[in-house]
């Protein structure tokens, strides 16, 4: 039971890892972006080649995973995406589809359609029991990593200089920029970090969710979920609506088997449909 | 005393409904292609089907702006519903039919509520759902749905009691054209009525359609539930055509497709949704035939292409200039129309 609650918890944060990226695109920037499980993708694939071909200790791949696409998402940004952040939302829709539907096919190319093995550390493997709990190690680090980016993002957001400038930016772009906020390369930064921490996602999950081609479709759902359900208007919002996914889904696939992700999906709409604005957001 | 204004809606609106010379010349050539093009019926009855898929979904996307990325949960219904019930013996294929719009008609009229609400992303986000939900529930219902290895045993009494379906699809073919025509006239006439007009003032400014008197939840709800009866039909045409169901008909890339078929046409405007099910099935067919397995990098990348260069100015051009070729034999200037442009959803 406690264990399920434990795993519930490691892939929520982890969810929140590959989502957060999202959140502030999606939810501040109010841009739809489908495409962000491609960037995950692309982490989890760099921590996957540099291991498997290359021989790299996993703890040392973890840095490229973040930093190949949060250069990839700071490309595509400057040349893409800023083209699009007036459009409606269906034309961003359509846009993101289109990255989707070529990254899969490119990944598919170059790399094969087949599982992704990543063999992580033996001093991560296994499991131990702390308080009569089965703790997995594996786990337990990306919780413990995970914690950690949640406190400093937080941290970014909310106590610095750069934070506040971002909100602004995203409140409103003119009066930011009416007082001296270079609000272009906010929203560039603000998306490579997005990118880069999808990508450490990806590569920290790869192990629990499994790292194929399709990746960014089956989990883009995921992600949206956990910014919808969450509320756009801060960062713990999606933060507890990750938690709440990850232990939803651990615990459903474990004593209810037959329902599969039905669970989650009914509930998500139903969330949506009592709250549009998110389970904790104030309503704009 | 009769206002002016209401006169010249009248007049706009009758002149607005009044065939042109290209729509009847689109017609002759689709119905010519039932005799011309034979070994490529298979191929024609998908584009049909797509065709008319396309159009329910511009029904709500184009005319009402109601964004949705789960419009395959009405045309996996209505095929799940064709394929249950040919399979069950109800083998005639209009009564199907008729079944799987109503079924398709209920779903709507049902999830309609819920795309009332919230913004365009909460909207996505529901549609999507509904759409997740109706997959996974068609996959865990397999003593019904034959689940992962998809409704088999599916066989077509004759049409009318009249024509068998055949094995080049010809017979296919012309049922699913005719179908797709006479569903096209049906909508053809809604979107030119008042009702039409109305669903385009609530899409070009939900609250000033409600300022000035227009009832826009019962209007939304009343065209979300004729848009999913048409998809619910399209996917009954779909099972009874090829006589197999599988879960696919309800994946996410359905969705996906169809929007971006209507994109390559051209939202807003009835046509968009066939043309672009001719555009979108010939480019898989040829991009397909090139590079099997990774097709949809290209479509991916058209698709990209097609947003950053500005589909609606793109469309809207390729229709201007149509409309001027056609206008020419006519001998009027096609400028005068009011034009029906596809606007910001």
């Amino acid at each position: 039971m406690l264990t399920i609650l434990f795993d519930g918890i490691a892939y929520g944060m982890l969810l929140f890892v590959l989502a957060c990226g999202l959140a502030v695109t999606l939810g501040l920037m109010n841009f739809v972006n489908l495409a962000h499980g491609a960037f995950a993708m692309a982490g989890g694939y760099v921590t996957a080649v540099l291991m498997n071909r290359y021989g790299v200790p996993f703890l040392l791949t973890l840095p490229l995973a973040f930093a190949v696409p949060a250069v990839i998402g700071l490309v595509l940004e400057r040349t893409l995406y800023k083209q699009l952040y007036a459009r409606s939302h269906l034309d961003q829709v359509l846009f993101s589809i289109g990255l989707v539907f070529m990254a899969v096919a490119a990944v598919d190319y170059t790399m094969g359609s087949q599982q992704q093995m990543i063999q992580i550390p033996t001093w991560l493997q296994g499991r131990v029991e702390i308080l009569g709990i089965q703790v997995g190690l594996y786990r337990s680090f990306i919780i413990a990593v995970c914690g950690v980016l949640v406190v400093v993002l937080q941290y970014i957001l909310t106590q610095t200089r750069f934070g506040s400038r971002l909100r602004a930016a995203v409140d409103d772009p003119r009066v930011a920029r009416g007082l001296g906020i270079n609000v272009s390369v906010i929203f560039a930064a603000t998306f490579a970090v997005g990118s880069g921490l999808a990508g450490l996602g990806g590569a920290l999950g790869a192990e629990i969710l499994g790292l194929d081609p399709t990746f960014p479709l089956k989990f883009m759902i995921y992600f949206l979920i956990v910014v919808t359900v969450g509320g756009t208007t801060s960062i713990t919002g999606p933060f507890l609506a990750s938690l709440i996914l990850g232990i939803a889904d651990v615990a459903g696939k474990y004593y209810v088997p037959s329902l599969g992700a039905f669970v989650i999906y009914t509930l998500m709409i139903v969330v949506l449909v009592l709250r549009p604005q998110g389970l904790f957001a104030r309503a704009r | 005393m009769q206002s002016t204004t209401a006169e010249t809606v009248r007049t706009a609106l009758s002149r607005r409904g009044r065939w042109g010379l290209g729509e009847i010349a689109f017609w002759l050539v689709a119905a010519a292609t039932l005799f011309f093009l034979p070994e490529r019926h298979l191929i024609l009855n998908e584009i049909a089907i797509i065709g008319l898929f396309a159009l329910s979904l511009d029904l709500i996307l184009g005319y009402a702006g109601i964004v949705s990325l789960g419009h395959a949960a009405f045309f996996g219904l209505g095929a799940y519903v064709a394929g249950i019930l040919a399979r069950n013996g109800m083998t005639d294929p209009l009564a199907g039919l008729v079944v799987a719009a109503i079924a398709g008609a209920i779903l709507g009229f049902i999830t309609s509520f819920l795309v009332l609400r919230g913004s365009d992303l909460t909207k996505l986000m529901v549609t999507l759902g509904v759409a997740l939900v109706l997959g996974e529930l068609a996959n865990q219902m397999s003593w019904l749905t034959g689940g992962a290895d998809g409704l088999q045993g599916i066989s077509m009494g004759p049409i009318l009691g009249l024509f068998e379906f055949d094995i080049f699809g010809t017979t296919a073919y012309a049922y699913s054209l005719v179908v797709t025509f006479l569903l096209f006239v049906i909508a053809r006439r809604i979107v030119v009525s008042p009702y039409g007009l109305s669903l385009r003032a609530i899409r070009d400014n939900p609250l000033r359609a409600r300022a000035v008197g227009i009832p826009v939840n019962r209007r939304l709800v009343a065209v979300y539930t004729l848009a999913a009866a048409y998809a619910g039909v399209a996917g009954g045409l779909l099972a009874q055509t090829t006589q197999f169901v599988s879960l696919d008909v309800l994946a996410f890339h359905r969705s996906a497709d169809v929007m971006l078929v209507l994109v390559i046409g051209g939202v807003g405007y009835l046509y968009g949704g066939l043309i672009g099910a001719v555009v979108f099935k010939v480019l898989q067919d040829v991009l397909s035939a090139w590079t099997p397995q990774y097709w949809q990098f290209w479509i991916g990348l058209i698709l990209v292409l097609l947003v950053l260069a500005g589909r609606e100015r793109l469309t809207d051009k390729a229709r201007f200039a149509v409309k001027r070729f056609f206008g020419r034999f006519r001998g009027k200037r096609p400028g005068a129309l009011p034009s029906t442009s596809a606007r910001e959803i």
